[in-house]
């Protein structure tokens, strides 16, 4: 598929006149419509749509709050609720902002898990896998700055307390983190500076998208088998199949997210981000949005020093390096085998893994004492072992299963081996 | 082949086709639908609506003196006119007037532009009402002064006379009198 | 392989619940849940309980809390007409300007204006009132939300309970009580186990059954004023609540109908396909 012929033929002469100068109908046609897909993609593999509307959804939603909100601390609280109570629908536009900030956290760990979970980062998709990583990080930059934003209690403890993780840094920290701020503390220069870069961010991540798109369409999807296509009859194009596919996950995750807009638009909120910030008052529990907190346990899950480093710094090395290491996943996993359909041993590793994050997450939301430092220690050292140790070591020494020759094998054996050939390019003939 | 077969495969056909059809209809409502707020959000919201009503106290506006207000983001001129500037106005021909409609939202559209309709009416025919913004281009207009001593444009030279008619200069109709009513004796009410 | 997870999730339940026991943690009491008008799919605002609920606070409450956020014009909502709005804002005085000379001036509100504050400032407010500034009451059915706990916070998505704040309210309102012995209440301050940052708070018991006269007839009982300024300070808090609700259950039935159409058309471009 890579380099694959472009099968593009223009039927107008207007076609034929834009094909000869800009040829984007021809772009949009191999990319979106002639695109070739493995026949056996599962409705896991629909959340690279999701996401891309789910951008869509941020940016429009917040160009428009932009229009009605004042990026300064004397302003910024009340023209948030300016919005909630005045402006046509405003409380509309917020709500879906708002959630859909967590809606596109969701869509984005189901899309990074199931790449782990079918080999998605293997060779030849390195690239394509860092390019999502980049995203990743640019979404929490993102996620965190819009936060600040609405400048409520949360708000403003929750950018102390992250900036705060700057002045960690030995000989430099105070320095970077007054760069940070603009300032000795969380105040206008910050708000300023973040609504700025909170505008900037997502069309940064939007080029970022069209650089994991590129890469996608070059190397082509991975699949549940994980073995590459061989054969036109491996695949299916684009649209119908996998436009309608997408389209119907699409319309099942707007349901949800539209039940938490209407219904419960405050459940995945603060309560106290409901009070005006306060730079005298700490709130009892600073506790980041939830798609933070498994990176907040590890954080606090460092209440020791190592040697000349402090637990302080400790935590902030360990919480950075829980996403660093995500870069170079492509090499700590060492096995052949690409989809965890093969591999009995990673797949248990793997479920344990995704249980241990969400428990790093419900460790997040608990005070750092007691018992819940323990547990954070022991979820975080399994994080680490699970990329660092069990990762390449388990790659050579696991016995894959059996594995079928080649895709159309697999969907036909799990088919009860009826003979169905090369079904979707007749089908699609049949179509018109 | 056999005819039936034949038709079964197009009822089949026409199925399908009706279902696509349906679909792709039903996303089209959707995503009108979904568009409204988006627009509806950029309507003047609930608090400028609020605010678009205001009450002027004149109780210390002497004859010969003006006040301006702010009113939907607007100054609204009001002044209390000399005799001599309501002589003045009432002297001047219609013929003479490039625009000769009242321009006043209490009033008919096709109500003539002499000085009474320009005015607060039979009685209060010295309190004058305007939103103080030229019709050419929209720049706020200079008190006494013009060639009829009354408001004179700077932007492109548009005269006005004592009851904010055009006279002279590119403007195209005489300045604007907004709805307004008198709630007491000194008091109004603008929008 | 699923017995081991479902070990693990009993595993790390169980340590949750004994770490949780071993903080000591706020409110002592929880929350009593009401039912309320506004709860559910279909909720909306009871009108009658609203403006009750706003006698109260204009009686009761307004004395040193504000309610900034929300303007005379709003009441319009609670059922009252444009005539009632303007007598009543004229009520208040509101400060203008300046003049032209330069001064500020009182003036009385209009319809326009916002709730006036009680005190100029925080500063002026603690100083009246023992050190501790009465907050503004606008947000506070959304400001506080008691810790719901597993599984109630799973449960609660189901439920559509979004009534925390509501709850708390009136819990903390009709849950003034006498400190049990041996406790040493601090100076100024009274003994509500229901406060959600200690076990005593400021604000003494700020109702008695009797005080307030309804003209409805509704019952004149701690219990009840409670009830109606929580449902009131609920709408100040969420006053599009009734149109977000209407509007949700629009779209949500629109994304069924819709959803079920793609789904068969789906089945119809895949039927020839197996995968």
């Amino acid at each position: 598929m890579s380099g694959g012929h472009s099968t593009y033929t223009p039927k107008t002469g207007l076609g034929r006149w834009i094909d000869a100068r800009l040829p984007l109908p021809r772009l949009v046609y191999d990319s979106f419509v002639a695109y070739p897909v493995p026949r056996n993609l599962n409705y896991m593999y629909t959340f690279g749509g999701i996401l891309s509307i789910m951008l869509i959804v941020q940016i429009v939603t917040g160009i428009v709050l932009a229009m009605h909100y004042a990026p300064h601390t004397s302003l910024a609280f009340d023209s948030v609720e300016h919005i909630m109570r005045d402006v046509n629908s405003g409380w509309l536009m917020r709500y879906l902002h708002a959630n859909g900030a967590s809606f596109f956290f969701i869509a984005v760990y189901l899309h990074m898990f199931r790449g782990l979970y079918y080999g998605s980062y293997k060779a030849p998709r390195e690239l394509l896998w860092i390019l999502g990583v980049i995203i990743y990080l640019l979404m929490m930059a993102t996620a965190f700055m819009g936060y600040v934003l609405p400048w409520g209690q949360m708000s403003f403890w929750g950018a102390t307390v992250i900036t705060g993780f700057f002045s960690a840094v030995p000989l430099v920290g105070t320095a970077i983190q007054e760069l940070l701020l603009g300032g000795f503390a969380v105040d206008n220069p910050t708000l300023n500076r973040f609504f700025s870069l909170h505008y900037l961010l997502p069309f940064m991540i939007a080029g970022v998208v069209v650089l994991h798109v590129w890469a996608l369409h070059v190397t082509g999807q991975t699949n549940p088998t994980g073995i590459e296509v061989k054969s036109k009859t491996d695949t299916v194009p684009f649209t119908p199949y996998a436009t309608i596919k997408d389209g119907f996950a699409m319309v099942v995750f707007f349901l949800v997210f539209m039940y938490f807009v209407f219904y419960i638009p405050n459940y995945l909120g603060h309560a106290d981000n409901y009070i005006p910030a306060d730079p005298l008052v700490t709130p009892a529990h600073i506790v980041p949005e939830w798609y933070f907190l498994p990176f907040y346990a590890i954080l606090r899950a460092v209440t020791f020093d190592i040697g000349p480093i402090s637990a302080a710094l400790g935590g902030v090395l360990a919480m950075f390096g829980a996403i660093v290491v995500l870069f170079f996943l492509p090499w700590l996993d060492t096995s052949r085998v690409r989809s965890a359909v093969y591999r009995p041993w990673y797949k248990l590793f793997f479920w344990i893994f995704a249980i241990n994050a969400v428990f790093l997450g419900w460790l997040g939301s608990k005070p750092a004492e007691g018992l819940y430092v323990a547990l954070a220690q022991v979820g975080t050292f399994y994080y680490f072992a699970f990329f660092l140790i069990i990762m390449p070591i388990l790659g050579l020494i696991e016995t894959p299963r059996r594995m079928p020759n080649s895709i159309t094998e697999a969907v036909l054996e799990k088919n009860g081996g009826k003979a169905v050939p090369h079904a979707a390019q007749t089908a699609a003939e049949t179509q018109s | 082949m056999s005819a039936n077969e034949t038709n079964d495969a197009s009822a089949e056909h026409n199925r399908r086709d009706f279902l696509y059809i349906a679909t792709g209809m039903a996303g089209v409502v959707g995503v009108a639908g979904a568009v409204w707020p988006f627009i509806d959000q950029l309507r003047p919201d609930a608090s400028t609506l609020a605010v678009a009503q205001i009450d002027v106290d004149l109780t210390e506006v002497q004859a010969g003196q003006s006040i301006t207000a702010m009113w939907r983001g607007k100054p609204v001129f009001i002044r209390n006119r000399t005799e001599a500037e309501i002589e003045a106005a009432r002297e001047t021909p219609l013929a003479d007037l490039p625009d000769q409609l009242a321009r006043n939202e209490n009033l008919p559209a096709d109500a003539s532009a002499d000085d009474v309709s320009r005015s607060a009416g039979e009685g209060r025919e010295n309190w004058l009402v305007m939103v103080g913004v030229c019709t050419h281009l929209g720049c706020v207009p200079l008190s006494q002064q013009g060639d009829f001593g009354a408001w004179f444009c700077p932007c492109h030279g548009s005269h006005y006379d004592t009851a904010g008619r055009i006279r002279r200069g590119p403007a195209p109709e005489n300045l604007h009198i907004p709805a307004y009513e008198f709630i007491s004796d000194t008091v109004i009410r603008i929008g | 392989m699923k017995t081991i997870l479902k070990g693990l999730t009993a595993l790390a339940l169980g340590l949750g619940i004994s770490g949780a026991a071993s903080a000591a943690e706020y409110p002592i009491y929880e929350p009593i849940e009401q039912s309320w008008s506004f709860a559910g799919p279909f909720g909306t605002y009871d009108r009658g309980q609203l403006q009750r609920g706003f006698q109260v606070y204009r009686e009761s409450c307004a004395a040193c809390h504000g309610l900034d956020r929300v303007a005379f014009r709003n009441l319009s909502t609670l059922g009252y007409s444009e005539e009632q709005i303007i007598a009543l804002a004229a009520e208040y005085e509101v400060e203008d300007g300046p003049d032209s000379f330069g001064d500020m001036f009182m003036r009385p509100a209009i319809p326009a204006d916002r709730f006036p504050d009680p005190f100029p400032n925080a500063e002026a407010a603690a100083a009246a009132n023992n050190g501790a500034a009465p907050p503004d009451l606008s947000l506070m059915a959304k400001a506080r939300h008691a810790e719901r706990g597993f599984p109630r916070f799973v449960i609660d998505i189901f439920t559509q309970y979004e009534a925390a704040g509501a709850d708390y309210i009136y819990s903390l309102l009709q849950g003034y009580q006498e400190a049990p012995e041996g406790y040493e209440l601090q100076p100024g301050t009274y003994y509500n186990p229901y406060f959600l940052a200690g076990t005593s708070l400021s604000m003494p018991q700020p109702f008695s059954d009797g005080m307030l006269s309804y003209n409805d007839g509704s019952p004149e009982t701690i219990h009840q004023y409670s009830r109606d300024v929580a449902a009131f300070l609920m709408w100040t808090a969420e006053p599009h609540l009734e149109a977000r609700k209407q509007t949700g259950f629009v779209v949500m039935i629109f994304l069924l109908l819709f959803g079920g159409l793609v789904y068969m058309s789906k089945r119809k471009v895949w039927a020839a396909v197996p995968h």
